[in-house]
């Protein structure tokens, strides 16, 4: 089935994501993992949308890459506001949120 | 009696709006008690224009009744439709019966009860709009009497208040179409009196003299109430069968009563009833005790009281359902009534009471009561319209008498009412008040050709012509009597020497002071201004000696107008002259008495409220046994016979005595030696000081032992207050305070006790263990569960990110595990 392959594809897209957001310690990098993760799911919804024969989930997906984009945008500003404050972008050195 | 020969009775606006004359004064009381004091006069304007408009509406209301009975009695009709259409109408032509001319009733369901309905409005009749014209009339009059007199009072503003709705209770005590709206103006005026009696509640001898009238006055009130409840369990059932009205409605009421198939033991007991509650109001024997007291109030208040409202409110509840006292008494057939009886009791120990009196206004006071039972006298022997009368001038020279009276406090004596110590010698010094003083007098007393002539002598001869021949030399030594002892009063107030007070000096005495019935107790925290303000009166700025002078022109003027009355009033009616001028000059007779004609109860329309306003015209069928009811003496028709079937009388035919020049002369003669004994003894004893007279009642044990029987009022208050209350109040008020100490505090002690103590075992289990410890809990487990969570807080981003992978996939997993199995 063609769309196993896409899932699968989907999985692995997914699996790398999550590792890169858990591992990296460049923000810059774990913006980059989370946009896989999304590709994942638009992978996917573009998947089952072709499973389905219905359009439903193309039109998601074109959301979806809207949504990705303005985050990108806000996550990325965000990395360079910190930057500028501590000269760093190593998530591990932010640890201000301990509870 | 045909449909077709009904006359359309004339009504008008007035006379449908009368209701106003009695919402007037109620809204101007509102208007005084929230608005008064900030207004320039304090709101004496505010009582004084609503008694001017509600006199307006009463003047266009008398008018339109008299048209109104004219349309009745020529057909002619101002403006009249049918006389457009030129149809001939029925007269009352010679010899025949007028026909009976019915109320103008104007009302709205005031409250529903278990299918009655309980109207408020006005039902306008001859007596009513009488009444209600006098009442505003004499009222305005008294306004504008206190605005000089209470000026500068601590209290205006409430005395104006009160006043206003005091005369408000009367109005709507008159104008009632049914017994609860009678009912509820009587309250109001009982109210109101103990308010104005009280006025200046500082000294408790007023405080006590208010209350006392209230309660006994109450006594009176329970036989209201009893009455009405035996009057209409009587009335009702045929009131609804024939009239389509209630057992409250007064007209239903009257027609009960005169159709002959009322219960007599109910019209017995209920009129008993009733009465009982006009001898504790209008101030008769035995209850007439608090009338004197009543003067601790203001004169103006005692004039009010004592001349249109209040105390003619019972011989007017008499006048009002006179059917039912006609056939519960039997008046009619010449039986003596417990009315008459009390009556005539009355005109005799309250005029000799008024003979030991020293202070003027109880003089008066005692004269009104004796009045008031020469009132209770003729209706009590038939003499309906003879009585009516007599409150019509009574009110005006009686009026004008408590006026004059107020009027030498204010200005001759410094405010005592004691005419042995502070008066005397003022009529040269007050002429005005003295004029007037000396026609009300004459008129009080009944000599030609003053208003109690026409309306006094008129009662006396009526009760003879009835057949009541003891009872008609009772009203002639009454009438002897009032002339004795208001000669003293005259004497002892404008003639002889001055004294105290009027000889100018006084101010400082000790016992002026104690006698000054208007003043306030000493040591109130601001000095009640009055006595600042009779010699800084604006009126007469000429003169502000302390001596006596003559009072303001805003005293004087009421006093003159009823002054006027108090000569002219008596020819409203004068029926000795009927003989010689026609008729014609009856004007009461003719417009005020209702007239004693059946009509049929088809014509009736029931004058019980409607569902939203009616106002009511109904056309008049003349009785085709005209005839009957007319001609004086005649002993059949309304009254003494049942009415047909099919028709209803509201008033028996009461009879008129023929005025005979004997008669006149007759008590004219006794007045004169009334006048001429009490002169003599005046003169003799005041002016002289006789040594016969002088000391008599000290020397002369019977003498002595009739002084003190009189000086102490019969000992009708001592039996009041030392036995009846003692004996009544004393067990009652032990047991009471018994039951308080033992049985309710013991109660409350002990409910008190007991919820203490659950309270504290509450406290100690419930509240402590439980509510505190599930509260405290929740804190503790929410305070663990944090710290324990705590560690899982880095701040590490990565961490965070690792949680919320690790949480989905576990969900995930679960999610799957779930749908796949």
């Amino acid at each position: 089935m063609l769309a196993v392959n896409f899932l699968l594809l989907a999985a692995a897209l997914f699996s790398i994501g999550v590792y890169g957001v858990i591992a990296r310690r460049n923000a810059v990098m774990v913006l980059m993992s989370i946009e896989l993760i999304l590709n994942a799911v638009t992978l996917n919804l573009v998947a089952f949308a072709l499973m389905n024969g219905a359009i439903d989930g193309q039109v998601f997906a074109l959301f979806v890459i809207a949504i990705a984009a303005a985050e990108v945008g806000v996550g990325l500003a965000m990395v360079l506001m910190i930057y500028r404050n501590r000269k760093s972008i190593a998530l591990d050195e932010l640890s201000e949120m301990k509870g | 009696m045909l449909a077709a020969d009904a006359i359309e009775l004339s009504s008008g606006w007035f006379l449908e709006n009368a209701w106003l004359v009695g919402l007037i004064p109620v809204i101007g009381f509102a208007v005084i008690i929230g608005f008064g004091k900030r207004l320039p006069m304090k709101g004496a304007e505010v009582g004084l224009a609503s008694m001017a408009i509600s006199l307006v509406i009463a003047l266009g209301g008398v008018v339109q009744w008299i048209q109104r009975t004219n349309s009745a009695d020529t057909g002619e009709e101002a403006g009249s439709l049918i006389q457009a259409f030129g149809r001939t109408l029925p007269q009352a032509t010679e010899g025949e019966a007028k026909p009976f001319v019915t109320p103008v009733v104007t009302s709205w369901v005031w409250w529903q009860n278990s299918g009655l309905e309980f109207g408020i409005g006005s039902s306008i009749d001859g007596l009513a709009i009488l009444l209600i014209a006098l009442v505003a009339f004499i009222t305005l009059l008294v306004m504008i009497f206190s605005v000089d007199y209470v000026r500068g009072d601590r209290r205006y503003t409430h005395f104006f208040a009160a006043m206003t709705l005091f005369s408000g209770g009367m109005l709507i005590m008159v104008m009632s179409e049914n017994m609860v709206q009678l009912i509820l103006g009587w309250e109001i005026m009982g109210l109101t009196s103990f308010m104005l009696i009280g006025h200046w509640w500082e000294e408790e001898a007023n405080s006590r003299a208010a209350l006392k009238a209230f309660f006994t006055v109450r006594v009176g009130d329970v036989g209201l109430l009893v009455g009405t409840a035996i009057i209409f369990f009587g009335a009702n059932q045929w009131a609804v069968d024939n009239l389509d009205s209630n057992g409250f409605n007064i007209a239903a009421i009257q027609a009960w009563a005169l159709s002959g198939e009322a219960n007599t033991q109910f019209l017995l007991w209920g009129a008993v009833a009733l009465f009982i509650a006009c001898i504790g109001k209008s101030g008769q024997f035995p209850l007439h005790t608090w009338l004197p007291d009543a003067m601790a109030g203001p004169t103006p208040v005692s004039s009010l009281l004592h001349s249109s409202t209040m105390v003619v409110a019972g011989v007017f509840l008499v006048a009002r359902i006179y059917p039912v006292f006609w056939e519960g008494f039997n008046i009619g057939t010449g039986g003596l009534s417990f009315i008459a009886i009390i009556g005539a009791i009355t005109i005799v120990i309250a005029a000799l009471l008024a003979f030991v009196q020293d202070d003027i206004k109880k003089v008066l006071a005692y004269s009104t009561v004796s009045q008031l039972g020469y009132m209770m006298l003729g209706l009590g022997t038939g003499a309906w319209l003879p009585a009516v009368f007599h409150i019509f001038t009574h009110a005006f020279f009686k009026c004008a008498l408590f006026l004059c009276a107020g009027s030498v406090s204010h200005s001759g004596s410094h405010h005592s009412f004691d005419m042995k110590k502070d008066m005397g010698g003022l009529r040269k010094k007050m002429p005005v008040t003295f004029a007037a003083w000396c026609v009300s007098t004459l008129a009080l007393t009944g000599v030609f050709p003053f208003a109690g002539f026409w309306s006094k002598d008129e009662i006396i001869d009526n009760v003879g012509a009835n057949g009541y021949t003891f009872l008609m030399w009772v009203g002639l030594a009454g009438a002897a009597l009032t002339a004795m002892y208001m000669t003293r009063a005259t004497y002892l107030t404008f003639f002889g020497e001055p004294r105290g007070a009027a000889a100018g000096h006084g101010h400082d005495d000790a016992h002026a002071e104690e006698h000054e019935m208007e003043h306030i107790g000493v040591g109130a925290p601001e000095p009640r201004s009055l006595g600042a303000a009779a010699n800084a009166h604006g009126d007469d700025g000429s003169d502000h000696s302390d001596g006596p002078h003559e009072s303001g022109k805003l005293i004087l003027i009421p006093i003159v107008i009823l002054a006027f009355f108090a000569v002219t009033a008596g020819f409203a009616n004068p029926t000795p002259l009927a003989s010689r001028f026609g008729e014609g000059v009856e004007v009461l007779k003719t417009y005020v008495e209702p007239r004693a004609t059946p009509i049929s109860t088809g014509e009736v329309i029931a004058s019980g409220p409607g569902e939203s306003v009616r106002i009511v015209t109904p056309s008049v069928a003349p009785s085709a046994e005209g005839g009957e009811g007319e001609g004086g003496h005649s002993k059949s028709g309304c009254g003494f016979t049942a009415p047909e079937t099919g028709t209803v009388c509201f008033f028996p035919g009461v009879s008129h005595a023929e005025p005979k020049f004997a008669k006149i002369l007759l008590s004219l003669a006794i007045v004169a030696v009334g006048y001429a004994l009490a002169i003599a003894f005046c003169v003799a004893f005041y002016g002289r000081r006789d040594e016969r007279l002088v000391g008599l009642t000290e020397r002369n044990r019977a003498l002595r032992g009739g002084f003190l029987f009189l000086k102490n009022k019969y000992y009708l208050d001592a039996l009041y207050e030392n036995v009846i209350v003692r004996a009544i109040a004393h067990p009652i008020a032990n047991a009471a305070y018994w039951v308080n100490q033992k049985v309710i505090d013991a109660t409350v002690n002990e409910v008190g006790i007991g919820t203490r103590k659950t309270g504290q075992w509450v406290y100690d289990n419930i509240d402590q263990k439980v509510v505190d410890g599930a509260v405290n809990g929740s804190g503790w487990a929410a305070s663990e569960a944090g710290h324990g969570l705590q560690s899982t807080q880095s701040g590490k981003v990565s961490q965070y990110g690792a949680l919320l992978f690790g949480a989905a996939a576990v969900g995930a997993i679960v999610l799957v595990l779930v749908n796949v199995s």
